[in-house]
C-alpha cells in the first residue's frame, strides 16, 4: 500500500465509527452518537462526503422518521442531515437520491416547533440549491397549503419557507399554485417584520411571484400592509439608506407590477423612484452582480415605454457609465491580483450582455438615444465583437442591441456602414440557435433597405439562398423574417435580383408561403411579389414564367376569409399585373377575375374599392396596345356604371381615381 | 398686554424671542410691564418662512445659523445690474440687451453654503425662456465677476440650458446633459464629503461632475445667470418640497458617513481599548456619584476608585437635595460637609441663592414647604440622576435669554409686584405642562399617557380650563418653553427619588400656585428676595460688576412679574431640568477640593467631539453633518 492513502484510510475508518454509532441498540447512544457526527462535520466537506458514502443518509433518515425515535433525536438527525447538504453538489444530489425531500416534508406534520425548524432550515438548503428538481416541491398538493400555514410559526420557519418559495417559483404554473395558496395574504406580513431576513425573502418572494404574472400583479397593487399600500412599502425599501440588495429586489417587484400593467408607467413611484433606483445600481461602486440585475431589471422596465427611456438616457450618464460593463477583466486587476482577475473573468460575459441589452431598450425608439449610444466610445466595435463571442448569452445581446440601433436610417447610413457590421451579422446568421437567428435576421432586414449602403454587399455575400431557406423554418418569426427581409430586398432591386429571389425560393415555396398559418408571413411574402411585380418588363418577364401560378394564388386569397390589409395588399399585386404589356391579358381573359374586381369595387372598404380601381384604371388605359378593346370589354360587364357611381364617393381619392378612369373612356 | 399678546395664535416663533419685557422701572411706586410685538400682517409669508425654516433645519441639522446662516434668496445685493428680483428675492428676470456675451448676468445667493450642510440643495423653476434660453445655474467663490456666464471664470461652475453643457472654471463646456427650457425644474447639488456636484432636471440626477477645487469650495455660493430679455427664473431653497428627492441622497450619505465611523480602527493592542473604555465608565460614575453601581462596576472590572466611598455618598446626598429642588438644605449640607467651600466661592454660593428663590417660587424649597405650600409632582419629583451631557450649544438652544435686559441698573425688586398674582384663580395648569402621577403609582408616566390622564382626571374640566389649555397650547410653541415641556415629560420615564415619596398622592388635584400657595411661604420668599438683592449688592462691592450674577438675578425675579410664572416667557427657570447645571457646578467646585477633574474623561470626551465637529464645520469638511455625537448617546 502507498503511504499516501494510510491517512485517507484513517479518515475513512474514523467516519466509519460514527456510522457504526448509528446502529446502537442503546438509543441514549446513538443519540450521543448523532450529536457527535454533528460535532464532525460542521464545515468539514470531506467528513461529509465521507458519511454519505458510507450510507450515513438512509439510517439518519430512518431514525428521523421513525416515530419510536426521540423528538431530540429525531431533531439531531435532522440538523446533522441540513449540515451535510451544506456541502458541494454533489452531496445534494446523493440527499435527493435517498429521498429526503419526502422524509422531511413528512417531517414538518410534527407538533413540536424545533424539530420543524431544524426540518425546514434542512429543506431550505436543499431545494436552493440548482440541482434539486424544484417540481418536487409540488408533487403532494398538501405541502404547500401546510408551509403556508407554518409561516405563522415563528421567524426561522418564515425564513426558511419564503427562501423556498422564492426558489422554487419558476414557472407560471408555479406562480398559479402559490398564488391559488394565499401566498400574497399569507406574506404580505412578512414585509415588515423586525427581521431583516425575513423581510428580505418574503420581498423576494414578490418579485419571482410577480414577474410576467398579470393576476399576481394586479392583486398586489391592492395590497395592505399595516395600512400602507404595498408599492409604498417597496418605495420604502429601495431608500437609499436600505441594503443594496434590499432596494434592487424592491426595484425588481415594482418593475414586474408595472410591466404586467398593474402600475402605469407615468406613475411617479416608477419615475422618481425605481428607475433612479435601478440607474444607480448600474454604478461602478456597486458589485459586478448588482450592476448585471440592475442593468438587466432596467432594460426590462424600460423597454416598451419611450418616455423611460428618454429619461434613463439622461439619468447620472448612464448612456456612458455602461461602457464601463465591457472594462472588465481590467487591464490593472490581471497583474495584481488572480483572486479578483478570476472574479472579473466570471462575470465579464455577464456584464457585457446585460450593457448590450439596456443599450438595446434605451435606443429601441428614440432617435437621438441611438445618436448617443453610437457615439459612446468604441461602441459599434463593442457590438461587432459581441457578434462572434463564445458566450451564447452575449452573442444574443450584441444582436438586440445592433437591431435596436438599426432602426435608425441616419445609423444604417454612417456607422453601420463604416463598421461593416454586416460582415458578423451574416457569419452570425450561418449556425445559430433560433432566438439568435431571429434578431440577427430580423437586423438583416433592416440592413435590407434600399437606402442602407450595406444592402450591396450583402447581396454580393449570397444571402439570398439563407434568408429562402429560412423561410423553410418551423419557426414563424424566422419566416416572416426571412420573407420580410427578401420583400425588402426585392424593392425597386435589378431585374437580375428578382429573378435570383424567384429562382432560389422557387414557385412551390413561394405558394405555400402564401397559405402561410402565420398572417404576418402571408402579407409579407405578398409585399414580396408585389415588390417582384414592378416595372412593366420585370411584370410581363415573370408572369410569362409564373402566370399561371400566380393568378391562381390570387384568385385563392380573394376567395377565402383573409383581413381587410391582405385582400387590399393581393388586389395591389392585381393592379400590378394590369400594368403589364402582355400580362394584362391574364386578367382579361380571366371574367372570373374581373367579376372579382367588381365586387370590390362596391365593396363597403375604402382601401379595397380603390385598390379594385387602380387595378380597372391600369386595364383601360389608353396608349396602349388593345386599349380599344378593354374598354369594350369592361363597358360590357358593366365598369363603366360602377365607375360613374364612386365619382361621387365620398372619398376624395377614390372619386379622384374613378374621374382618371373615366377619362380614358371620353379620350 | 400679555395676555392680548398669547390670543393672536398665528405669530410666529421669533416673534416672541423678539418682545421684550421693559421694565417701567421705579423703587417706590412698583412695577408695570409692557411687552411689544412685533406683528406682521402677511400670515400667508409666514407661513412659508415656517415651512422654510422647518425644511432647512430638517435638512441642514447640524448647520449652526449664527455662524454661518443658510442662503434663503437672491441677494439684491451681489448681483449685476441687468438683474431684477421680485417675489421676495426669489424670483429672477434679465432686464438687459441680451445681444452679445457681455450683456450676460448673474446673481448670486445671500450666503454661501455651509459646510455644516454636508449636502446642499436647491432648484430653480424656469417660467419663461425669453427669447434664446440661454440660462445657466451653478456656483461661484465670493467675488466673482457678475458679469459673466457661470462656469467661465475661475472659482465658478455652471450648467447651462442652451446646450446642456457644463462649465468649469473655463470659457468651454464639456457635453454633460440635457438642454432645459421653459417648465423645467432645475436643481444643483453640492455634495461637500467628497466634493463633488451633481444637477437634477425635473427631479432626475444627471450625474456626477468631480470638482478638484476643494480649497474654495467650502466658500462656494449658488449662482444663476440669465442672457437675453424675457428670461425668468424662480428659486426654491427650500420653500417649497423639491421635486428631486434629496433626502434620499442624503440617507445615503449619512449612512455612508455611520458606517465609516462605526469600522474605524480602534486600539490595536490587545484589551487596550476595553479598559480605556471602563476607566471611562467608572470615573463617570464616580464623578456624578452613583456609588453603588460605580463600587460594583470597579469590582468587576478590577479597577481602582481613587475617591473615598464617604465622599461620594456626601456627594451624592447633596445631589439628590438640589436636583430634588431642596436648596435650602443643600446649601446646608455643603456648608456642614465642606465648610469654607462656599465662603471662598461667593459667587457659586450666590448661584446657590438664586436658585434656591426660584425654587421658593416654585414651591418646591424645603423653606416655604414646611410653611405649608404644596407643590404639584410635576415640579417636585426629580429622578436623581443627571441628564447625561448637555453641551454648550445645546444650552444656547434651549435655554438662551430671553430677556437680554436692557432695563435699567436700579434695583426694582418690590413686594407690589406680587399684588394681584396669588388672587388669580383661573390660572390653573393645564394638563400638558404639568402631568399629575395616578395615585399610588410610584413612577413612570410615558409622555403618551398626557392626554389620557387629562380625560380621566376626577377634576371637572370646566370650559374656563379648555380654554386655557387651547390657548396655552397654541401660544406656547415658543421655543424654549416647548423644549422644557418635552424635557419635563421625558424626565418622568424614570424612577423618582425616595425623598419624594410623600408627594404622589395629592398631586393630581392641585393646581399650580405660587410658593405652593400658602401666604407665609410668598412671605418668606419675598424677604428672602430682599436678602439675595442685598447680597447682589453686596458682592458687587466686594468684587465688582458681573454680568452673568446681575442677569442670573433679574431672570429670577422676574418670574414674579406674571400672574402665572409657570407659562411666562421666563417659566423655563422653573422647570427641573434647570437644576441640572447648578448642580453640575457645586459637584465640580467640590472635586475640585479633593484635586479631583471637574469634569469626567467621559463628558470631556463627548465635548471634544462636539468641539472637534464644530471646527470640521468651520473648515469645509461635510462629513460633519452626519455625525451628530447625540447620535452616539442613547
Amino acid at each position: 500500500i502507498p503511504l499516501c492513502l494510510i491517512p485517507l484510510q484513517e479518515v475513512t475508518a474514523t467516519s466509519r465509527h460514527y456510522v457504526d454509532r448509528l446502529f446502537d441498540p442503546d438509543p441514549q447512544k446513538v443519540l450521543q452518537g448523532v450529536i457527535d457526527m454533528k460535532n464532525a462535520v460542521i464545515g468539514n466537506n470531506k467528513q461529509k462526503a465521507n458519511l454519505i458514502v458510507l450510507g450515513a443518509v438512509p439510517r439518519l433518515l430512518y431514525l428521523l422518521q421513525q416515530s419510536s425515535s426521540s423528538l431530540e433525536l429525531r431533531t439531531e438527525c435532522a440538523v446533522v442531515l441540513g449540515s451535510l447538504a451544506m456541502g458541494t453538489e454533489n452531496n445534494i444530489k446523493s440527499l435527493v437520491d435517498c429521498h429526503i425531500i419526502p422524509a422531511l416534508l413528512q417531517g414538518l406534520l410534527c407538533p413540536d416547533l424545533i424539530f420543524i425548524e431544524a426540518c425546514l432550515r434542512c429543506l431550505r438548503t436543499v431545494f436552493i440549491s440548482p440541482v434539486t428538481p424544484v417540481q418536487l416541491l409540488y408533487t403532494d398538493s398538501t405541502v404547500i397549503p401546510h408551509l403556508m400555514s407554518l409561516l405563522s410559526r415563528s421567524q426561522r420557519t418564515q425564513e426558511y419557507i419564503t427562501q423556498i418559495f422564492s426558489h422554487c417559483c419558476k414557472t407560471p404554473e408555479h406562480q398559479t399554485v402559490l398564488f391559488n395558496h394565499g401566498a400574497i395574504q399569507n406574506i404580505a406580513p412578512l414585509l415588515i417584520s423586525p427581521s431583516y431576513k425575513v423581510r428580505m425573502q418574503a420581498l423576494k418572494c414578490f418579485s419571482v411571484l410577480a414577474y410576467e404574472n398579470t393576476q399576481v400583479s394586479m392583486t398586489l397593487v391592492n395590497v395592505l400592509v399595516d395600512g400602507e399600500l404595498l408599492s409604498q412599502v417597496f418605495v420604502r425599501m429601495m431608500q437609499r439608506d436600505q441594503p443594496i440588495e434590499m432596494q434592487l429586489t424592491a426595484a425588481k417587484c415594482l418593475t414586474y407590477m408595472c410591466r404586467a400593467g398593474a402600475i402605469r408607467t407615468d406613475d411617479s413611484c416608477i419615475v422618481l423612484k425605481t428607475l433612479p433606483c435601478l440607474v444607480r445600481m448600474c454604478s461602478k461602486e456597486h458589485l459586478l452582480e448588482e450592476r448585471v440585475e440592475g442593468a438587466e431589471t432596467l432594460a426590462y422596465l424600460m423597454e416598451p415605454d419611450v418616455e423611460l427611456q428618454r429619461i434613463a438616457s439622461t439619468t447620472d450618464h448612464l448612456v456612458s457609465m455602461l461602457a464601463d460593463y465591457f472594462k472588465y477583466p481590467s487591464s490593472v486587476s490581471a497583474i495584481t491580483d488572480i483572486k479578483r482577475l478570476d472574479h472579473d473573468l466570471k462575470h465579464a460575459h455577464e456584464l457585457r450582455q446585460a450593457a448590450f441589452k439596456l443599450y438595446a431598450s434605451l435606443g429601441s425608439n428614440d432617435e437621438d438615444i441611438r445618436k448617443k449610444i453610437t457615439e459612446t466610445e468604441n461602441m459599434m466595435d463593442r457590438i461587432v465583437s459581441g457578434l462572434s463571442e463564445s458566450s451564447i448569452k452575449v452573442r444574443l445581446a450584441a444582436v438586440r442591441c445592433l437591431h435596436s440601433l438599426s432602426r435608425s436610417v441616419q445609423q444604417l447610413r454612417t456607422s453601420f456602414h463604416d463598421h461593416a457590421v454586416w460582415k458578423p451579422l451574416m457569419k452570425l446568421l450561418q449556425n445559430a440557435p433560433d432566438e439568435v437567428l431571429v434578431m440577427a435576421s430580423s437586423t438583416l432586414c433592416n440592413l435590407l433597405l434600399e437606402f442602407s449602403p450595406s444592402k450591396e454587399p450583402i447581396l454580393e455575400s449570397g444571402v439570398i439562398e439563407l434568408l429562402c431557406s429560412l423561410t423553410q423554418s418551423d419557426s414563424p418569426a424566422l419566416r416572416v423574417n426571412g420573407i420580410w427581409a427578401l420583400m425588402n430586398m426585392a424593392f425597386q432591386a435589378d431585374q437580375k435580383v428578382k429573378v435570383e429571389i424567384v429562382r432560389c425560393l422557387g414557385t412551390e415555396q413561394l405558394f405555400r408561403l402564401l397559405s402561410d398559418p402565420d398572417t404576418n408571413v402571408l402579407m409579407k411574402t405578398l409585399g414580396l411579389l408585389r415588390n417582384l411585380l414592378s416595372t412593366r418588363p420585370h411584370i410581363d418577364q415573370i408572369m410569362s414564367s409564373h402566370g399561371k401560378q400566380i393568378m391562381q394564388a390570387v384568385t385563392l386569397i380573394l376567395e377565402a376569409e383573409h383581413s381587410i390589409e391582405v385582400k387590399e395588399q393581393t388586389l395591389c399585386i392585381l393592379a400590378n399585373i394590369a400594368d403589364g404589356n402582355t400580362a394584362k391579358e391574364l386578367i382579361m381573359t380571366n371574367d372570373d377575375m374581373l367579376q372579382k374586381i367588381k365586387y370590390y369595387m362596391g365593396h363597403s372598404n375604402v382601401k379595397l374599392q380603390l385598390a379594385a380601381t387602380f387595378c380597372i384604371s391600369n386595364l383601360i388605359w389608353n396608349e396602349e396596345d388593345g386599349s380599344q378593346e378593354r374598354q369594350d370589354k369592361l363597358r360590357e360587364m358593366g365598369f363603366v356604371d360602377i365607375l360613374h357611381k364612386l365619382t361621387q364617393a365620398s372619398d376624395p381619392n377614390l372619386s379622384d381615381r374613378a374621374k382618371t378612369a373615366m377619362q380614358q373612356y371620353l379620350a | 398686554a400679555r395676555l392680548a399678546s398669547r390670543g393672536s395664535g398665528l405669530l410666529l416663533t421669533s416673534h416672541f424671542t423678539k418682545s421684550r419685557v421693559v421694565a417701567m422701572s421705579g423703587q417706590s411706586s412698583g412695577c408695570g410691564f409692557l411687552m411689544s410685538v412685533v406683528v406682521h400682517g402677511d400670515s400667508a409669508l409666514n407661513e412659508q418662512e415656517k415651512e422654510l425654516n422647518q425644511r432647512l433645519r430638517r435638512l441642514y441639522p447640524a448647520v449652526n445659523e449664527n455662524e454661518t446662516p443658510l442662503p434663503r434668496s437672491w441677494s439684491p445685493k451681489d448681483k449685476f445690474s441687468y438683474i431684477g428680483l421680485s417675489q421676495n428675492n426669489l424670483r429672477v428676470h434679465y432686464k438687459g440687451h441680451g445681444k452679445t456675451p457681455k450683456d450676460a448676468a448673474s446673481v448670486r445667493a445671500t450666503h454661501p453654503i455651509p459646510a455644516a450642510c454636508g449636502v446642499y440643495y436647491f432648484e430653480v423653476k424656469i417660467i419663461s425662456k425669453g427669447r434664446d434660453g440661454y440660462m445657466g445655474i451653478g456656483l461661484s467663490a465670493q467675488g466673482v465677476n457678475m458679469n459673466r456666464l457661470p462656469g467661465w471664470d475661475k472659482h465658478s461652475y455652471g450648467y447651462h440650458g442652451d446646450d446642456g453643457h457644463s462649465f468649469c472654471s473655463s470659457g468651454t463646456g464639456q457635453p454633460y446633459g440635457p438642454t432645459f427650457t421653459t417648465g423645467d425644474v432645475i436643481g444643483c447639488c453640492v455634495n461637500l464629503i467628497n466634493n463633488t456636484c451633481f444637477y437634477t432636471k425635473n427631479g432626475h440626477s444627471l450625474g456626477k461632475k468631480l470638482q478638484n477645487q476643494r480649497q474654495i469650495l467650502y466658500m462656494l455660493n449658488l449662482l444663476i445667470y440669465l442672457d437675453t430679455p424675457g428670461e425668468v427664473v424662480d428659486a426654491n431653497f427650500g420653500q417649497h418640497p423639491f421635486v428631486y428627492d434629496i433626502e434620499d441622497y442624503m440617507r445615503e450619505w449619512r449612512t455612508k458617513i455611520q458606517a465609516q465611523i462605526d469600522r474605524f480602527p480602534i486600539g490595536e493592542r490587545e484589551g487596550e481599548w476595553q479598559s480605556m473604555i471602563q476607566k471611562m465608565v467608572a470615573s463617570y460614575l464616580v464623578h456624578h456619584s452613583y456609588c453603588a453601581t460605580a463600587e460594583a462596576f470597579a469590582k468587576s472590572t478590577d479597577q481602582a476608585v481613587h475617591e473615598e466611598l464617604a465622599s461620594i455618598k456626601n456627594r451624592q446626598k447633596i445631589q439628590k437635595l438640589v436636583l430634588s429642588g431642596r436648596m435650602g438644605e443643600a446649601i446646608e449640607t455643603t456648608q456642614q460637609l465642606y465648610p469654607n467651600l462656599l465662603e471662598r466661592n461667593p459667587d457659586l454660593l450666590f448661584m446657590l441663592k438664586v436658585r434656591q428663590f426660584i425654587e421658593m417660587v416654585n414651591g418646591t424649597d424645603s423653606e416655604v414647604r414646611c410653611l405649608g405650600g404644596r407643590s404639584p409632582k410635576s415640579q417636585d419629583s426629580y429622578p436623581g440622576s443627571p441628564r447625561p451631557f448637555s453641551s454648550p450649544s445645546h444650552k444656547a438652544s434651549s435655554s438662551q435669554s430671553y430677556l437680554t435686559g436692557t432695563g435699567s441698573d436700579t434695583s426694582w425688586f418690590d413686594s407690589n409686584c406680587c399684588n394681584g398674582v396669588t388672587s388669580n384663580k383661573n390660572h390653573s395648569s393645564s394638563p400638558h405642562s404639568h402631568k399629575p402621577c395616578p395615585p399610588g403609582s410610584g413612577s413612570t408616566l410615558p409622555v403618551s399617557d398626557i392626554s389620557l390622564n387629562g380625560s380621566r382626571s376626577q377634576q371637572p374640566i370646566t370650559s374656563n380650563d379648555m380654554d386655557m389649555e387651547v390657548d396655552h397650547f397654541t401660544n406656547g410653541v415658543t421655543e424654549s418653553s416647548s423644549n422644557g415641556f418635552l424635557n419635563g415629560s421625558s424626565k418622568h420615564t424614570t424612577e423618582p427619588d425616595d425623598c419624594d415619596a410623600d408627594m404622589e398622592v395629592e398631586s393630581a388635584q392641585s393646581k399650580r400656585q405660587l410658593c405652593g400657595g400658602s401666604q407665609a411661604a410668598i412671605e418668606r420668599m419675598i424677604h428672602f428676595g430682599r436678602e439675595l438683592q442685598s447680597m447682589s449688592e453686596h458682592l458687587r462691592r466686594e468684587c465688582g460688576k458681573n454680568s452673568a450674577n446681575k442677569k442670573m438675578l433679574k431672570d429670577a425675579f422676574s418670574l414674579l412679574a406674571y400672574s402665572d410664572p409657570w407659562n411666562s416667557p421666563v417659566g423655563y427657570q422653573l422647570d427641573a431640568i434647570q437644576r441640572e447645571p447648578v448642580c453640575s457646578t457645586l459637584n465640580s467646585a467640590i472635586l475640585e477640593t479633593h484635586n479631583l477633574p471637574k469634569q469626567p474623561p467621559l463628558a470631556q470626551a463627548v465635548g471634544q467631539a462636539a468641539q472637534c465637529l464644530a471646527i470640521m464645520a468651520r473648515t469645509g469638511s461635510g462629513s460633519c453633518a452626519f455625525a451628530s455625537v447625540d447620535d452616539y448617546l442613547h
